[in-house]
């Protein structure tokens, strides 16, 4: 009788959770039937669509300060889209993936019962390769604000970046240190847990061996919770480098900084877009990063007016917290949508798949391009790789200046 | 008189083990009807097979843990073999063997082997320590396989397998393709999982734990995690049973690897780091040590419950880990409160009473 009882409640829960799930998902999916429905009465009376971004990106974990950023970018963009009334509306739904690919295909697909038409995201590389085989077969167009390695495109013509590509960076590292003679001998500090890191690092030292860049020394170090970098430091200050370049994330760069200042080792500093947020960072001494190179497409502290709008904006929606790039890219790939979705014909009649193909076929026409607020004139290949100008900025007085 | 009251016994305990196959393949029959009608959302649909990926792991586990009786936190170290020596010989074979479910079959059978592989080296010396030591080192060894992973690049081409622990040492003929780059993890694979063999591998799973346990060789076990000195009094050898145990756990542990390195087109050694070790254990801890059916309850509410539509409903979803990790403490609390412990005791004491007065009346 107890087993009895047992297997009951046993099935009974298995039934309660997929009933539960299904009546939210069918909820959501009538919500998701009447809101199109009500975009495509109202495509014909006053010419409104609404469009729905399902973002995806950690939202918790260690990644959680990416993911944010990514969120909140775009949140801004969002508003300011719809606040202008224009004929496109955006409905926009972010969920957390903790920065793990089984998580995010589980978000994917609760973005798929909500009926999205479009998916922005995912923040993290390893995430976004899973995600983006998913929405390569399902057929959704997808843009990542910050997915950088070339695997997240590759063989997948619906997917898109806003940021460069690792290897892209590395080179292009490479090529700056090189015709600005920032450095004769150079030591480079990876992590090689991590896709990111060694996908910047290894692009720079087979570019650096092309162009006649000496690299002197090549540390690694196993992941970024890592607290001791006096080894790897002290190697390159025994190969004489005089520039170190850092394509790491800030929080272990910030270590970095700080044991290399204790040893009295003081070379130029030379860091990829995952350096920045440094001087926003929590207990950072800001004054060690004076001299830090680095490349950002982004400089909260520029003056344009695009710029001082979005660092108001999104102040307001943080709290207070000043946007970095992750921030800036996600803002201009809701723009970059929207400028897309303007070169559309019938958007009301599209289903997910129909608009898919018409957005491939948008981000790729050949007048194509975006001035947003991490590059002007961008624009992208079949590839789904994105071309702008990389942008060099150097810390001074605990601020970006643009080289 | 005895020999009927050991009848009985056993009866109970093959009792018990039909009472799970048949959870197991009512769900499957219920969640198959759904999904014919297409009654059940995408999201619980992605979650098919990592949830009997979860359930086969926690049942492994709960071999070591719970039956054993000794601590291991290195489990996702085995499932990450498996994994990616599945998703190795799936790539590998896939022109040779044209049929997904025999590809999937045969890299099932070589992640479980090559996590029995990883159970015998790591068991052998391991399994000699006890305690909080044993714990150390099957924690160690999850982190050290995590690390290898990372720094392994593998391809293959017309010639066979290359292997190399740096991107530029692995050189490949022009149609060769790079099936594990290093922290990248293995990028491009063809997803053949399907439910259908996560159902199939909890059966299996299942048969040879249950068995085990009600075996020769399993009262042996049990009786090493009773009272070891009391076991090798009485001649059994405590190394070789230890060993079995723990390598059948790995073996399970392998095969639940390979199915869930085939269910995303991507995978990277991080996946099973410490945490993933740890959450399996939690499955195992909050269903119950030593008890089957619990590990299975547990593991499939309990990966199904983050993800679920309300908690990602957009008034939960900021919360989501939160109420996550409460809902885990609450029931953890639960479960060890004494006032509902009786409270469920006297319930099924009554059952029982009830149930041998219907028995008495019978006779």
């Amino acid at each position: 009788m107890k087993k009895f009882i047992a297997m009951l409640m046993a099935a009974a829960m298995m039934m309660a959770m997929v009933a539960c799930g299904n009546t939210a998902s069918n909820n959501g999916g009538n919500n998701g039937s009447n809101n199109s429905g009500s975009a495509d009465e109202g495509g014909s009376t006053d010419g409104t669509v609404v469009i729905r971004i399902g973002g995806i990106g950690p939202l918790t974990g260690g990644n959680a300060v990416y993911g944010v950023a990514t969120q909140l970018g775009a949140q801004v963009a969002v508003d300011e889209i719809n606040a202008l009334g224009g004929p496109i509306q955006f409905e926009y739904n972010f969920q957390d993936d903790t920065g793990v690919a089984e998580t995010a295909v589980s978000a994917y697909n609760t973005l798929k019962d909500w009926e999205a038409d479009i998916i922005y995201g995912c923040t993290t590389t390893a995430p976004c390769v899973t995600v983006a085989a998913e929405t390569f077969a399902d057929r959704y167009f997808q843009l990542t604000p910050s997915a950088s390695s070339t695997d997240v495109t590759e063989g997948k013509d619906n997917v898109f970046q806003m940021c460069f590509t690792d290897p892209n960076q590395g080179v292009t590292a490479a090529d700056y240190i090189s015709a600005n003679s920032l450095g004769t001998k150079i030591g480079v500090i990876y992590n090689n847990g991590d896709a990111y890191s060694t996908g910047i690092a290894e692009a720079f030292i087979a570019h650096a061996a092309e162009i006649g860049l000496e690299v002197v020394a090549t540390e690694t170090y196993p992941s970024d919770s890592n607290t001791d970098y006096n080894v790897q430091l002290n190697a390159c200050k025994d190969a004489g480098a005089d520039l170190v370049f850092l394509p790491i994330y800030y929080t272990p760069a910030s270590l970095i900084l700080a044991q290399a200042s204790a040893m009295g080792y003081a070379p130029t500093f030379f860091g990829a877009d995952g350096m920045d947020g440094i001087l926003t960072m929590e207990g950072f001494d800001a004054s060690l990063a004076e001299g830090l190179m680095l490349m950002t497409p982004f400089n909260a502290d520029a003056t344009d007016d695009a710029t001082v709008n979005f660092v108001e904006s999104y102040k307001k929606l943080s709290g207070d917290v000043i946007p970095n790039q992750f921030a800036a890219d996600g803002y201009d790939c809701i723009y970059a949508i929207y400028a897309a979705l303007q070169n559309i014909d019938g958007l009301a009649d599209m289903d997910h798949e129909a608009l898919c193909e018409a957005l491939i076929a948008a981000f790729t026409a050949e007048d194509f391009s975006v001035d947003g607020l991490t590059g002007s004139g961008m624009s992208w290949s079949t590839n789904g790789e994105i071309s702008k100008d990389p942008v060099v900025v150097v810390i001074q007085d605990g601020a970006y200046v643009t080289m | 008189m005895t020999a009927m009251k050991q009848a009985r016994r056993l009866r109970k305990a093959t009792v018990n083990s039909f009472i799970n196959y048949a959870i197991v393949i009512v769900a499957f029959i219920i969640l198959q009807i759904l999904l014919g009608q297409d009654m059940i959302s995408n999201s619980i649909q992605s979650m098919l097979v990592p949830v009997c990926c979860y359930i086969v792991m926690a049942v492994s586990l709960n071999l070591t843990v719970g039956i054993l009786g000794e601590l291991s936190l290195g489990h996702a170290g085995f499932m990450s073999l498996g994994a990616f020596s599945g998703i190795i010989v799936s790539t590998a074979l896939k022109d040779v063997v044209e049929a997904e479910p025999l590809r999937l079959l045969l890299a099932m059978l070589v992640g479980a082997v090559m996590g029995g592989i990883g159970g015998v080296i790591v068991g052998l010396p391991v399994l000699r320590l006890r305690g909080d030591y044993l714990a150390i080192v099957t924690l160690a060894f999850g982190e050290i396989i995590k690390n290898v992973i990372m720094v392994l690049y593998v391809g293959i081409d017309g010639d066979g397998l290359h292997m190399a622990t740096k991107e530029a040492n692995l050189t490949l003929a022009e149609d060769g393709i790079a099936i594990i780059k290093g922290p990248m993890g293995a990028v491009g694979v063809t997803k053949i999982a399907s439910f259908t063999a996560g159902f199939i591998l909890i059966l299996v799973t299942l048969f040879v734990v249950q068995n085990l346990v009600d075996s020769r060789a399993g009262r042996a076990i049990l009786s090493l995690r009773d009272n070891r000195i009391a076991a090798e009094s009485c001649g059994i050898n405590v190394t070789k049973y230890k060993l079995m145990a723990f390598v059948v756990s790995a073996v399970l542990a392998g095969a639940a690897g390979a199915l869930y390195g085939l269910n995303y087109s991507s995978t990277v050694a991080s996946k099973f780091d410490f945490n993933t070790s740890i959450l399996v254990l939690v499955y195992v801890v909050l269903g119950g040590l030593g008890s089957i059916r619990g590990s299975i309850i547990a593991a499939a509410i309990l990966t199904m419950l983050p993800e679920m539509s309300f908690m990602r409903s957009s008034s939960l979803k900021d919360y989501r880990m939160l109420l996550y990790a409460v809902i885990l403490i609450l029931v953890m609390l639960a479960s060890n409160n004494p006032v509902l412990r009786n409270a469920f005791g006297s319930v099924s004491k009554k059952f029982k009473s009830s149930k041998k007065q219907e028995g008495g009346a019978a006779q």
